[in-house]
C-alpha cells in the first residue's frame, strides 16, 4: 500500500495520506549529542524541511532550537511515528526520547 | 525532482482552480476526496483561501487583495457585510468578538472561519463590487503594495497608474500565474519610503534621470528583498531605471526571469532573494537584458532614499493623523491596534468615509486605515466621531507602534499566540511605562514564527515566537530583537534576547526603556542608541522581569483547537463542521 508522506505550508506540518499528523511548535526530547552539548536536547521544532518513510518509520527533517542551551539549526531526520497497515501512529513525542537519524 | 506542490501546480493551477472550488462548494467538505485534500488546499491558495490550522479543519482564511490598499467608495461596507455574514466561528475571540476584519501588513484584508459552501456567494458579492481574492495567496503575483495615499498625497512620481497597470496585467495572466514561489511587489511614488520596497521581491522606488537633457521621473528597481525563514534580505539595486511607461514590461521580464530560473525543486530556496544571492545583481541584470527585455535597459537614476521617513526611526512617518492631500482636502489615518477591527466597526468606518470623505478607505502596511478626501470644513466633525475613541488618529506610541501577525489562533506555522497578546502588551505598557522625552514613535512587532508576517526585523523592538521552560513547565516565549527599521539606511534587528517567557517580556521592555533613558546621548533616537552599542552590550540590556502583567496564554496554544475556547483541548474541536457549525461525523 503506497503512503503519501509530505511537508506542507512552508514546513508547518507533516501530512500522511492527506491528513495532518505532526505540527511545528512541538517540544521534543532528543538524544542528539551532535546537535548540542546538553545531556538531552530540549528541542523546539520550528520548521520541517522534508519527510520520508523508511520501512514503517516516518521521519521529518527538522530545524529548530534547543531551548536549554540555544543551539539551533537542522537536527536531521527525527522519527515521529510509524505506519502500520497504511495507518499512521504517532509516537508519544512529549514523553519519548527521540533519536534523529542522518 | 519536482516537489509534490510543483506536480500539483503543473496539473491544475491558476484561474481553472475556480471551477473546482465551485464544484466542491456545491456539495461541501466531504466532496473533496480524502486522498486529494493536500493538493486542493495547496491550489485553493491561488484564489486567496488558506485552510486553517490543525483542529479547525473545513474552515478557511480568505484573503482579499486590495491593490495598494485602496478601497474604493462602497467597498469597505461590502467587506463589513461579508465579515458579518460569513466570517463567524464556533467560539468568540475574547478581545474581538465574532466576525472581524484583519487589515494586513501587505495592505490586504483577511477574514477567518470561512466555510467552503459559502465561497461562491462571497466571490460573487466581492466581484460585483470590484473586489477579488485572486492570487491573494499562492505562487504568483500577490497584492501590490505602496503608499496607500498614492494619487492623493504628494508624490514625486504618480504610482497608482503603474500599480493599476501591473495589477491588470499580472492578475489572471497565464504566463505569470505559476511562479516558483510567491511574488511580492512594491511600487512607490512618494518620497517617504512608505512602500517598504526594501522587503519585497521586486521594488520600484521613485527616482529621476537625465534623458536627452531632460529630467525624467520614474523608478529605480531593486530585487530580492524579504524577511522570511531567518534569512532576511534587503532588495538589491540592479542598476535599472524605468520610466512609468516601461515599468510593466520590465516587471514582466523580471517575473519571467524568476519563472524560468527560480528553484522549483526546493521550496525553501525558491524565493528570488536566493537567486540574487547566487547570481548577484550584475548577472541578474545581464540575463534580464539578454533574455527577457527587448529594449535597452537604462542605468539607475538618482533616488530619493535620503528623504525616507516611513519606519525610519525618527519622526512619525506612519500616515496616522490628519494630513493634507495635494488637492487641498485631507486624509485621516486611524490606528487599528494589531490591525483587527470588528465587522460592525468596519461598517461604521465605511459610514464615516461616506459621510465625511469620498467613501474611499486606504489600508497601510502598519495595519492601519485611512479615510480619504475629507474637506477641511468636515474635519472637526469627523474627529469628534465616537469610532475615533477606539481607532485613534492620535494614539499613544505603544498603541501606534504595535503590529502583530495572525499567530496560533489560526496559523499552522506560528509557535505562539500573537494578536491578543500584543493587545495586552500595548495596554500594559501604556499604563505602566513612560517613554523618554521626545520619543513619539516606538515600534514593537510581534511575529509568531520566522515567517515574519509582522515584519519583526524592521521594528525598534522585535518579538518572535519561541518556547522555553519556566519552573519546569513548557511556556510560550519570545526572542527579542533590537534596532531594526527602514529609511535611507535600513537595518534588520539584532536578536539579542533569547526565549524570554511571555509574561516577562513587558518587564524586559520597561527595563530596556529605562536603560535607554539613563544612557541616552542627548536626543538620540532609540535606533541610534541601539546602533552605537555592540551585541554584548545589547544582550545586557535585556532584563526580563515578572511584573503586574498577566498572560492567560502561557500554555502551548498550538496544542489547542482554539486558544480562547472554554474547553480548548484538541478533542473538543467541532471541526470539521457542516455549514451550520455541527460537527461532521467521521463516517458522514
Amino acid at each position: 500500500m503506497s503512503v503519501a508522506v509530505r511537508i506542507l505550508d512552508d514546513g508547518a506540518w507533516l501530512s500522511v495520506n492527506d491528513e495532518r499528523q505532526v505540527s511545528v511548535s512541538e517540544l521534543w526530547r532528543l538524544n542528539a549529542p551532535e546537535f548540542c552539548q546538553c545531556e538531552q536536547t530540549d528541542f523546539l521544532a520550528e520548521g520541517f524541511l522534508s519527510a520520508r518513510s523508511s520501512g514503517r518509520t516516518v521521519t521529518v527533517e527538522t530545524y529548530g532550537q534547543c531551548i536549554a542551551c540555544g543551539s539551533s539549526g537542522t537536527v536531521g531526520h527525527v522519527p515521529v511515528g510509524e505506519i502500520i497497515h497504511g495507518e499512521f501512529y504517532g509516537y508519544d513525542r512529549e514523553g519519548d526520547v527521540l533519536t534523529p537519524v542522518a | 525532482m519536482p516537489t509534490d506542490v510543483e506536480r500539483w501546480k503543473s496539473e491544475v493551477y491558476g484561474n481553472e482552480i475556480r471551477e473546482h472550488l465551485y464544484r466542491f462548494a456545491e456539495t461541501g467538505w466531504g466532496s473533496i476526496p480524502d486522498d486529494e485534500r493536500d493538493e486542493w488546499f495547496e491550489r485553493f491558495k491561488w484564489w486567496g483561501l488558506y485552510h486553517q490550522r490543525n483542529g479547525q479543519e473545513s474552515y478557511f482564511m480568505m484573503r482579499i487583495g486590495t491593490p495598494n490598499g485602496v478601497l474604493e467608495p462602497g467597498q469597505t461596507k461590502v467587506i463589513a457585510d461579508v465579515a458579518n455574514k460569513y466570517a463567524t466561528g464556533p467560539v468568540e475571540n475574547p478581545e474581538f468578538g465574532n466576525a472581524y476584519v484583519d487589515w494586513t501588513t501587505r495592505q490586504s484584508i483577511q477574514l477567518h472561519w470561512i466555510k467552503l459552501e459559502d465561497i461562491p456567494d462571497i466571490f460573487e458579492t466581492l466581484e460585483a463590487n470590484g473586489l477579488s481574492t485572486q492570487q491573494a495567496c499562492g505562487d504568483s503575483w500577490r497584492n501590490i503594495v505602496g503608499n496607500p495615499m498614492a494619487g492623493k498625497a504628494p508624490e514625486f512620481v504618480d504610482a497608482l497608474p503603474v500599480i493599476h497597470e501591473l495589477n491588470d496585467r499580472f492578475k489572471g495572466n497565464d504566463d505569470h500565474s505559476n511562479l516558483p514561489r510567491k511574488w511580492k511587489v512594491s511600487v512607490t511614488g512618494s518620497a517617504d519610503g512608505s512602500g517598504q520596497g526594501d522587503i519585497n521581491d521586486l521594488a520600484l522606488e521613485p527616482a529621476y534621470k537625465q534623458i536627452n537633457r531632460k529630467e525624467v521621473r520614474g523608478f529605480n528597481i531593486r530585487v530580492g528583498g524579504g524577511l522570511a525563514r531567518n534569512e532576511p534580505r534587503l532588495a538589491r539595486d540592479i542598476d535599472v531605471f524605468v520610466e512609468p511607461s516601461e515599468a510593466a514590461d520590465v516587471a514582466a521580464g523580471i517575473s519571467a526571469l524568476f519563472r524560468e530560473h527560480g528553484d522549483r525543486e526546493n521550496r525553501y530556496n525558491a524565493r528570488i532573494k536566493f537567486l540574487v544571492d547566487e547570481w548577484g545583481p550584475e548577472k541578474l541584470r545581464r540575463v534580464l537584458q539578454e533574455e527577457f527585455v527587448d529594449f535597452e535597459l537604462k542605468s539607475a537614476g538618482t533616488d530619493l532614499r535620503d528623504e525616507y521617513t516611513y519606519n525610519a526611526g525618527g519622526e512619525h512617518g506612519d500616515l496616522i493623523g490628519v494630513h493634507e492631500q495635494r488637492d487641498g482636502k485631507y486624509y485621516l489615518g486611524l490606528n487599528v491596534l494589531v490591525g483587527r477591527m470588528g465587522a460592525d466597526d468596519t461598517a461604521e468606518l465605511a459610514r464615516l468615509a461616506d459621510t465625511y470623505g469620498s467613501g474611499s478607505v486606504r489600508v497601510t502596511q502598519r495595519q492601519n486605515v485611512i479615510i480619504a478626501d475629507v474637506p477641511e470644513s468636515k474635519l472637526d466633525a469627523l474627529l469628534a466621531e465616537d469610532l475615533l475613541e477606539h481607532y485613534s488618529p492620535n494614539p499613544h506610541p505603544f498603541m501606534r507602534g504595535s503590529v502583530a501577525c495572525t499567530g496560533t489562533e489560526f496559523c499552522s506555522l506560528s509557535i505562539v499566540e500573537t494578536k491578543n497578546r500584543q493587545v495586552r502588551f500595548a495596554r500594559w505598557l501604556k499604563e505602566n511605562v513612560a517613554l523618554p522625552d521626545g520619543v513619539e514613535e516606538f515600534h514593537i512587532h510581534l511575529s509568531g514564527c520566522t515567517a515574519s508576517c509582522a515584519q519583526p526585523q524592521i521594528a525598534d523592538i522585535s518579538l518572535r515566537g519561541m518556547k522555553t521552560r519556566k519552573n519546569g513547565e513548557a511556556v510560550e516565549a519570545l526572542d527579542i530583537g533590537l534596532g531594526g527599521g527602514l529609511g535611507e539606511n535600513p537595518q534588520f534587528a539584532s536578536w539579542v534576547g533569547q526565549r524570554v517567557p511571555v509574561d516577562e517580556v513587558p518587564g524586559a521592555v520597561k527595563n530596556l526603556l529605562a536603560t535607554f533613558e539613563d544612557h541616552r546621548d542627548g536626543n538620540e533616537t532609540f535606533r541610534e542608541f541601539i546602533a552605537r552599542h555592540d551585541e554584548e552590550e545589547l544582550e545586557a540590556f535585556i532584563e526580563p522581569e515578572e511584573t503586574s502583567y498577566e498572560d492567560p496564554f502561557m500554555h502551548n496554544t498550538k496544542l489547542t483547537w482554539y486558544p480562547y475556547a472554554e474547553d480548548d483541548s484538541m478533542d473538543a474541536s467541532p471541526a470539521p463542521a457542516h455549514p451550520d457549525g455541527t460537527p461532521i461525523a467521521s463516517d458522514d
